[in-house]
């Protein structure tokens, strides 16, 4: 769907050139939601723009459906970014514009006429659960709300491919939580292509399929969420794994084991059955687990116990398919 | 009073708001493009291009460096070729737009500035060419804001437009100079001073108002 080959991205002023994007080529498969993680300053955002050409690439392709972006004319680009939709962290909605106006923003500047406009809108609206909100001007719209007006805005041309610029880093926890279950939707029943910039984990977590890590510009890793959480193979990416961990207590000195819920069961039977199992009273950490429509997401630390009840809890965790690391010593900073 | 100053008054008011309001319409006609050229070819604008930037940001601030009764006195030759005459309130609007046209110029410019960078970076990626985010996003975006410069504006080129009255120019500016001045009636001095600032009044609170009304992003 699209191909990142060798893409750089040098900005330069006054003599000092820094290089927010090195040597990435990266691969995005149809119908998946890819995550591009990193912590503030990693060049995700710039990385973003450069798929639709916000940014120019220094050097380097970008490749949408074969077609090599940076090869193509000014008009011939602008025709293409309709094919890729956007939303971002401030929404970036006209504010002089309502809700339905914004929407059909898009299609104007298209050419498409007022009424097939407006038609694709309130469908569109639908889609979101605004469809009340119709007239209202994006200042008298929650954060949440005005997200969706966005996200039916970036919609509004059928694009295939959808770029997620931070989107809920500026939204409250159950706000981020419904967004990205909308986002999972549209997925799921559009079959739109979603990349999604974010530096949380709970980002990743919830909606991604696979993820790249990003720091100082370069992918320091790629792989699905499941391995990414189990085993984070790079510095950054370990670093990422285990800030989710920090968040929730202290980091354990004691050596522990980690337990990986993604959507596959529910946190509390597991725990229940793995203190039945083995026989031992387990002594949880720390834990950082959400529920998600009847799932089970996030990690959970529990205290290492003698290894004759570990042997008991391997067996049951590889029955469940539950996975779960185990760590010997803390691994600070 | 006599009723002939009451006419002359009269008279003065409708000469001042004719020179005033077609002056500020030709400074908008010609200050707008200026003002979104100086915008769009800044180095972050959508459509850099510094040699332009350079020279219409220096044309604007010579001309907006010249104090307006000497450019009054300066562009004479001018507005003979313009408008045929040098005095009355016709000629007038020539030396007030050109005074009026760079000012606005750079208030256009600050009202853009003022458009949140995010919108117009959105608006690049769903496809707009730089002449659609100009017309749909920019100048839309930038309305009230372009508004409240408009009375700023309006407020400024009566100030110019009673400069005039020293060289022939009509209008309320005018009948303060010959009367107030020369034959030292200070009352209708008075009198001038009091009507132009009532318009002033009313202009800035009607503009007020209006940008209260059309801005969307009040509650």
């Amino acid at each position: 769907m699209i191909r990142l080959e060798h893409m750089q991205k040098t900005f330069s002023n006054n003599r000092v050139t820094t290089t927010a994007v090195k040597d990435v080529s990266l691969e995005i498969n149809k119908g998946e939601i890819f995550g591009i993680i990193g912590f503030s300053g990693a060049g995700k955002s710039t990385l973003v723009r450069c798929i639709n050409l916000l940014e120019r690439p220094t050097s380097g392709s970008v490749y949408f459906q074969d077609t090599d972006l940076t090869k193509l004319s000014d008009k011939a680009l602008r025709e293409y970014r309709r094919h890729i939709g956007m939303i971002f962290q401030q929404f970036n909605l006209l504010a002089q514009r309502t809700v339905i106006d914004n929407i059909t923003f898009p299609l104007e500047v298209a050419g498409v006429s007022k009424t097939k406009a407006r038609e694709r809108a309130r469908e569109l609206l639908k889609i979101v659960e605004l469809s009340d909100k119709e007239n209202s001007y994006p200042a008298q719209l929650s954060g949440g709300q005005k997200q969706r007006v966005a996200i039916a805005r970036a919609l509004a041309t059928e694009p295939e491919v959808l770029l997620c610029d931070e989107a809920t880093s500026a939204l409250d926890p159950i706000t981020t939580k419904a967004i990205l279950a909308l986002l999972k939707e549209i997925n799921k029943t559009l079959g739109v292509t979603i990349i999604v910039i974010t530096h949380e984990m709970k980002v990743v977590e919830q909606i991604c399929d696979r993820v790249a890590v990003m720091n100082q510009g370069v992918v320091e890793e790629q792989a699905s969420v499941q391995d990414f959480f189990l085993n984070p193979k790079s510095e950054t990416g370990k670093k990422l794994v285990r800030s989710t961990e920090s968040s929730q207590a202290s980091v354990p000195k004691e050596p522990y084991i980690r337990l990986v819920f993604d959507g596959q069961a529910s946190s509390e039977p597991v725990l229940a059955d793995l203190i039945l199992n083995s026989g031992e009273r387990l002594n949880i950490l720390g834990a950082n687990t959400e529920d998600i429509g009847g799932s089970a997401y996030g990690q959970m630390l529990i205290e290492r116990p003698s290894e004759a009840a570990m042997e008991k809890i391997r067996m049951y965790l590889h029955k469940q398919n539950i996975n779960f690391e185990e760590v010997e010593v803390t691994r600070g900073e | 009073m006599s009723s002939q100053i009451t006419n002359i008054l009269i008279t003065g008011i409708g000469e001042t708001f004719y020179m005033v309001i077609v002056s500020t319409i030709i400074a908008y006609i010609i200050g707008i493009p200026l003002g979104v050229i100086v915008f769009i070819t800044d180095t972050n604008g959508i459509c850099r291009n510094r040699v332009v930037n350079v020279i219409t940001g220096f044309i604007i601030n010579v001309v907006r460096s010249i104090p307006f009764l000497i450019l009054l006195v300066a562009i004479l030759p001018f507005t003979r070729l313009v408008v045929g005459t040098t005095i009355g309130s016709t000629a007038t609007i020539v030396p007030l737009v050109v005074a009026a046209a760079p000012f606005v110029a750079r208030m256009v410019e600050s009202s853009l500035k003022e458009v949140d960078p995010g919108v117009i970076e959105a608006s690049k990626a769903f496809g707009a060419s730089t002449w659609q985010i100009i017309t749909k996003v920019l100048l839309p975006e930038a309305k009230p804001s372009l508004l409240v410069g408009g009375t700023i504006a309006f407020a400024t080129i009566l100030g110019y437009s009673a400069m005039a009255g020293f060289v022939g120019g009509g209008g309320l500016g005018a009948i303060a100079v010959n009367y107030g001045y020369y034959r030292y009636q200070s009352d209708v001095m008075l009198i001038t001073v009091a009507l132009l600032i009532i318009i002033v009044q009313v202009f800035q609170e009607v503009g007020i108002r209006v940008v209260n009304k059309i801005d969307k992003r009040i509650r």
